[in-house]
């Protein structure tokens, strides 16, 4: 089955004055592809992201989102942000708003609804992620694991057509990561599109459709999670995903 | 004659100085809250052309005794404009104010963590959108504490408006005591009434901080 790929990234590349993060990145998602990206840390996985949302623009290469080339001069980046949900490691939960006012801000603001429907909207968010009895709380009065739901709440009420995820459970105590995967796992069997960098195998190997290894600023290495975890190609690929998946055995994980 | 009774008088002659003093406090603290709050958004998100005009307001004005900035708007922006006693005072002291408040507010704003702008414009919030409505109420709550001091501070300082001739609270304790003889009732008497205000002030201010404290 062949469809159009709803994101197309072309020798992506991003420095930062003298330091090359990214060197040269191509890749293509498919309409409801869970993508894992899996290396290790200062390789350019969250760099790669935020370059993806256009929060820190690539400094060369060219990325699609649907048929619109992003990347391209004078392309309104607040309008391509919109359609791209991202879900951040500390949550970035706005600490004046509840949890309601967090969904709701940019049901207003940006997308320009009236209170009632923004309100409605918000909390048949809040209730996707199981946080409908949490609405009117304060970012402080809520556990790690419930601000990053709300996050994904916040996300998903743009209307998001990607969403990404930036390590989402990595700030969370061990017992609260499971019901932000589940909520991911969730999202996934519903056909989100989601680029997910994260080090939770187990949540790889269920819900990836594909995983991708990056290392020093190039995917080494992508394919199924089968072939990536049981018979790698790559050498750097096998050494990497057997150590933080001998980490997780040892009762670090899930 | 009985003290007591004296100072009774002398508070009811004073007392009609009370609003002025609170109208030149009030109107002062608004001028400079728009003049502090958007000369710290210039410094905070401005180009450089912006950062340098804002800078200098902030560093001229802090330069020069107030009292000598109510006599240039009073005698010499007065000469061009119709301009009252009171509006030259209270626009003086508000143009001072926002100079202050101008680095309250710059602190505050760059208190606020970096991620709340990152989440907002993730979201597709463009810039402006971003600081308006998630930046800045939450600088504005971080800024309370030191804008509860500068309000203190203004309200003291609107004794300054004295000098052009405004009938605020100083001034009629001077006529007081120039007609009774007894500067200890008059003044005694004015002091007691700005420890009242400023008591009020930041009783009214902590319940406001209390009310809207951002909780981290």
């Amino acid at each position: 089955m062949t469809t159009d790929p709803i994101l197309r990234l072309e020798n992506v590349h991003k420095s930062f004055g003298e330091t090359h993060v990214l060197k040269g990145v191509s890749l293509t998602i498919q309409p409801r592809d869970v993508v894992v990206l899996v290396g290790p840390s200062g390789t350019g996985k969250s760099t790669l992201l935020r370059c993806i949302n256009l929060l820190s623009p690539p400094t060369q290469g060219k990325i699609w989102l649907e048929e619109q080339e992003i990347t391209a001069p004078g392309v309104n980046q607040d309008k391509v942000r919109q359609r791209i949900g991202m879900v951040f490691q500390d949550f970035n939960l706005f600490t004046h708003l509840t949890a309601l006012g967090n969904v709701m801000v940019g049901l207003t603001r940006v997308r320009k609804m009236n209170k009632k429907e923004a309100y409605d909207l918000a909390m048949l968010e809040l209730d996707r992620v199981g946080l409908v009895d949490r609405a009117d709380h304060y970012p402080a009065q809520l556990s790690g694991g419930q601000k990053q739901r709300v996050a994904i709440a916040r996300a998903l009420g743009m209307d998001p057509h990607v969403m990404l995820f930036d390590e989402p459970t990595s700030a969370l105590d061990p017992e609260l990561t499971g019901e932000v995967l589940e909520v991911m796992q969730q999202l996934g069997q519903e056909g989100m599109t989601m680029m997910v960098v994260s080090h939770e195998m187990g949540f790889a190997r269920r819900v990836a459709s594909r995983i991708v290894f990056m290392e020093g600023g190039y995917i080494v290495e992508e394919g199924p999670p089968d072939q990536m975890f049981d018979a790698p190609r790559n050498e750097r690929t096998r050494e990497f995903l057997n150590k933080i998946s001998s980490f997780e055995d040892n009762g670090q994980g899930e | 004659m009985d003290i007591l009774q004296n100072l009774l008088t002398t508070l009811e002659f004073i007392i009609q100085g009370l609003w002025i003093t609170v109208w030149v406090t009030v109107v002062a603290l608004v001028v400079g809250l728009v003049f502090g709050v958007l000369t710290a958004l210039m410094r905070v998100y401005g180009n450089r052309f912006w950062r340098q005009v804002a800078t200098v307001y902030s560093v001229v004005i802090r330069a020069v005794p107030v009292v000598v900035i109510i006599f240039i708007l009073f005698f010499v922006i007065a000469e061009y404009v119709n301009l009252s006693p009171f509006l030259a005072g209270s626009l003086a002291l508000g143009f001072a104010s926002g100079a202050y408040q101008s680095e309250i507010f710059r602190g505050a704003l760059q208190a606020v963590p970096a991620g709340q702008m990152t989440a907002a414009r993730a979201i597709g919030m463009s810039k402006v959108q971003a600081i308006w409505s998630i930046v800045l109420p939450q600088a504005l709550r971080l800024a309370l504490p030191a804008w509860g001091n500068e309000a203190t501070l203004v309200l003291k300082d609107s004794t300054l408006v004295f000098v052009v001739g405004v009938p605020e609270i100083l001034r009629r304790t001077q006529q007081v005591s120039a007609r009774t003889n007894e500067p200890f009732i008059a003044f005694g008497a004015a002091m007691l009434l700005y420890l009242g205000l400023t008591l009020l002030t930041t009783q009214f201010l902590g319940w406001v901080e209390r009310r809207y404290r951002l909780q981290m």
